[in-house]
C-alpha cells in the first residue's frame, strides 16, 4: 500500500470513515503519521469546544467569585475549589459513572459516550482553572481605571463592558494562553479514563498507544505524537498571540505584555 | 476480620458493611493509599534532585551541557505528560534490559528487535523470570518513580532555573568581591537564597504532583484507582460472599474527597512554610 493510499484509508479513521480494520503488521512510518494525525482530530475537537464554552463559564465564575453577595460568591468559589483541587483523571472516572447511573435511569443516555461526556468534564474543568485566572485578573484591574469610569458616569453593565472586562482580559491573557495549552494536553486523558473508544475510534494518544503495544517499540509513535502536539502548541500560541496583540493595541509598545509559553500550572 | 463475619448473608446492614469494609481486598485498597504516599515521598526529593541537576546544567558555561539542560526542560514541558509517562515506562524497561543484555550475553548474535518483538537473553530479563512476585511489583513501582522523577524533574528544573536567576546579582558580585570562587559563590550565596524565590513554583509543582498520582494506574501499578475500579464493580453472588451492584461511583467519590482534602491540607502547610522561609529575606512577604 502506498503512502497516499494509506492516507486515503486512515486519514479519517478516528471519525469512523475509511478502512475498518486498523493496520496489523509491517507498520510503516506513513501509517504511524496518518493514524496518529487522524486521532488528533479528536484532541482538537475536545480542546476547541471546551475552550470556547469554558471561556464563557469562566467569565461568569470570575465575576461570581468576586461578588460581594455570599450566596453568589460561595458556590463559584466551591466550584473552582472542587475542580482545581482534584485530579482531572478522577473527575473523568467519576463523571463517567454518574453518566452511567443517569443512563440507567433513562436520562440523557448519550452522555456516556466520549464525544459528549468527556467534553462536559473538560468544559467544567477548564472553566474552573480559567475562572481562577480571570478572578485574579479582575482583582488586579487598576483602581484608577474604575474611578475614571465612575467619573464619566458609567455604572453597572456599561462600566464592566467598556472598562473592567477589557483590562481584565488583557491582564489575564498570558496566563490564559498557558491554560489553553494545558487543556489541549489534557485531552489525551479522555480515552485512558473511563470513557470507551467505540470501534477503535480514539484520539492521538490512543493510536500512539496502539502502535506502541503492537510493535513493542515506543521510540516511533510517541515522538510522532510529541511532534503533533508541539505543532498544536505553536499554532495555539500564535493565535492567542494575535488576540493578545489586539487586547494591547492601545498601549505604548514598551509596556505591552507578550504571550510566552510559561507552563507553571498543570492538572 | 470479625467473628460474626462467617455468614455475611445473614447479617444486618451495619454488620454487613463492617465485614464488607474489612475483607482482604479492601485491606489491599487501604494499603494502596500507602503506596501513593510512598510514591510521593520518594518522587518529590528525586524530582527535586533531577530539577537541581537540570537547572545547573542549563546554567552551565559548557555549551553542550547547557543545551542538554535547556532541551530537557523545554521538551518535557511541551508535550502532554501522559504521553511521557507511557513512553518512559516502556523505554526505561527496554533500556535496562538492553544494558544488561550487553553486559551478560556478549556472544548473543541475534538482533534484539526482531520485527515486533524485543528479545534479550534470559539472564538479562528485568526482573528475572524466576524472581518472586514482589520483585516484579517493586520493579514496576521503581520504574514509575523514575518516570515521575524525570517528568517532574523538568518542571522543577524550570522553577529552580528561574529562582537561581532571581537571586539579586549584587549578592553574587559581593561574594566574588570577597574572593569566593564561582563555585563557592554558587553554593554559599545563590543556593541558600534561591529557595524563597523557588517556593511559589515548587508549591504549585507539589500540588500538580499530588494530582498526577492517579496516573500510576496507567503505569500498571495496583494503586487506588485500580482498586476502586475492582472493588466498585458489580459482584455476583456466585463469586463472592458480599454481592453488590455497581458501586464504582461511590468509590470514586471517595477518591475525589481524598484528593480534595489532601490538596487542601498541603495548601495550608505550604503557606506556613512560605512564611517561615521568608523570614529575614529582603522581600515584601518577609516579616
Amino acid at each position: 500500500m502506498s503512502c497516499w493510499e494509506t492516507i486515503q484509508a486512515y486519514a479519517f479513521r478516528s471519525l469512523g470513515y475509511g478502512e475498518r480494520l486498523l493496520p496489523r503488521g509491517d507498520f510503516t512510518l506513513c501509517q504511524h503519521f496518518t493514524l496518529i494525525g487522524s486521532g488528533l482530530i479528536w484532541n482538537i475537537y475536545f480542546g476547541l469546544l471546551a475552550l470556547i464554552a469554558g471561556f464563557l463559564l469562566a467569565n461568569v465564575l470570575a465575576v461570581g467569585k468576586a461578588s460581594p453577595r455570599a450566596w453568589i460568591a460561595k458556590p463559584a468559589d466551591w466550584f473552582i475549589l472542587v475542580f482545581r483541587g482534584s485530579p482531572l483523571f478522577i473527575q473523568f472516572f467519576l463523571a463517567y459513572f454518574i453518566f452511567l447511573e443517569l443512563k440507567n435511569a433513562g436520562i440523557l443516555p448519550w452522555l456516556t459516550s466520549a464525544w459528549s461526556g468527556a467534553l462536559v468534564v473538560l468544559f467544567l474543568n477548564t472553566a474552573a482553572y480559567s475562572g481562577e485566572i480571570f478572578y485574579g485578573a479582575l482583582k488586579s484591574v487598576p483602581k484608577g481605571e474604575v474611578e475614571a469610569a465612575d467619573a464619566y458616569g458609567m455604572a453597572g453593565w456599561t462600566r464592566f463592558k467598556r472598562v473592567i472586562w477589557p483590562t481584565q482580559m488583557r491582564l489575564a491573557w498570558p496566563a490564559y494562553t498557558n491554560e489553553a495549552i494545558f487543556l489541549f494536553h489534557a485531552t489525551t486523558l479522555v480515552f485512558l479514563s473511563g470513557f470507551p473508544a467505540q470501534r477503535q475510534q480514539g484520539d492521538a494518544l490512543y493510536y500512539a498507544q496502539y502502535f506502541a503495544d503492537k510493535t513493542f517499540n515506543p521510540f516511533v509513535p510517541y515522538p510522532i505524537l510529541a511532534f503533533y502536539f508541539v505543532l498544536v502548541t505553536l499554532v495555539l500560541i500564535f493565535l492567542m498571540g494575535l488576540i493578545n496583540k489586539r487586547l494591547n493595541r492601545h498601549l505604548p509598545q514598551a509596556t505591552r505584555t507578550r504571550v510566552r509559553f510559561r507552563p507553571v500550572l498543570m492538572r | 476480620m470479625f467473628e460474626f463475619c462467617s455468614d455475611p448473608a445473614a447479617l444486618d446492614t451495619m454488620r454487613w458493611f463492617a465485614c464488607f469494609f474489612t475483607t482482604g481486598k479492601h485491606q489491599l485498597f487501604y494499603w494502596s493509599f500507602v503506596t501513593v504516599l510512598v510514591l510521593l515521598a520518594i518522587t518529590a526529593p528525586t524530582a527535586l534532585a533531577f530539577g537541581f541537576g537540570g537547572a545547573m546544567a542549563a546554567r552551565s558555561p559548557v555549551a553542550p551541557l547547557r543545551w542538554f539542560g535547556k532541551g530537557y526542560i523545554s521538551v518535557v514541558r511541551g508535550v502532554p505528560d501522559i504521553a511521557f509517562f507511557l513512553f518512559f515506562v516502556i523505554a526505561l524497561d527496554q533500556g535496562f534490559e538492553w544494558l544488561r543484555h550487553q553486559a551478560f550475553c556478549p556472544d548473543w548474535t541475534d538482533a534484539i528487535r526482531q520485527g515486533n518483538d524485543f528479545i534479550v537473553c534470559a539472564e538479562a530479563k528485568m526482573p528475572l523470570s524466576t524472581a518472586p512476585q514482589w520483585v516484579h511489583e517493586v520493579y514496576g513501582f521503581f520504574l514509575a518513580v523514575l518516570t515521575f522523577a524525570i517528568v517532574f524533574g523538568a518542571f522543577a528544573a524550570n522553577v529552580l532555573y528561574g529562582a537561581m536567576n532571581a537571586v539579586p546579582l549584587g549578592q553574587v558580585e559581593a561574594a566574588e568581591a570577597y574572593g569566593m570562587t564561582p563555585r563557592q559563590a554558587f553554593w554559599r550565596i545563590t543556593v541558600p537564597q534561591m529557595w524563597v524565590y523557588a517556593l511559589p513554583g515548587l508549591s504549585n509543582l507539589w500540588m500538580v504532583l499530588i494530582k498526577a498520582t492517579p496516573l500510576l494506574f496507567l503505569l500498571g501499578v495496583e494503586d487506588i484507582v485500580y482498586w476502586a475500579r475492582e472493588l466498585g464493580a458489580t459482584v455476583l453472588p456466585r463469586f463472592s460472599d458480599y454481592p453488590h451492584g455497581d458501586w464504582r461511583l461511590y468509590y470514586f467519590l471517595f477518591l475525589l474527597v481524598f484528593y480534595l482534602a489532601f490538596t487542601r491540607v498541603s495548601e495550608k502547610v505550604l503557606a506556613r512554610i512560605t512564611v517561615r522561609l521568608s523570614r529575614g529575606q529582603a522581600t515584601l512577604g518577609a516579616t
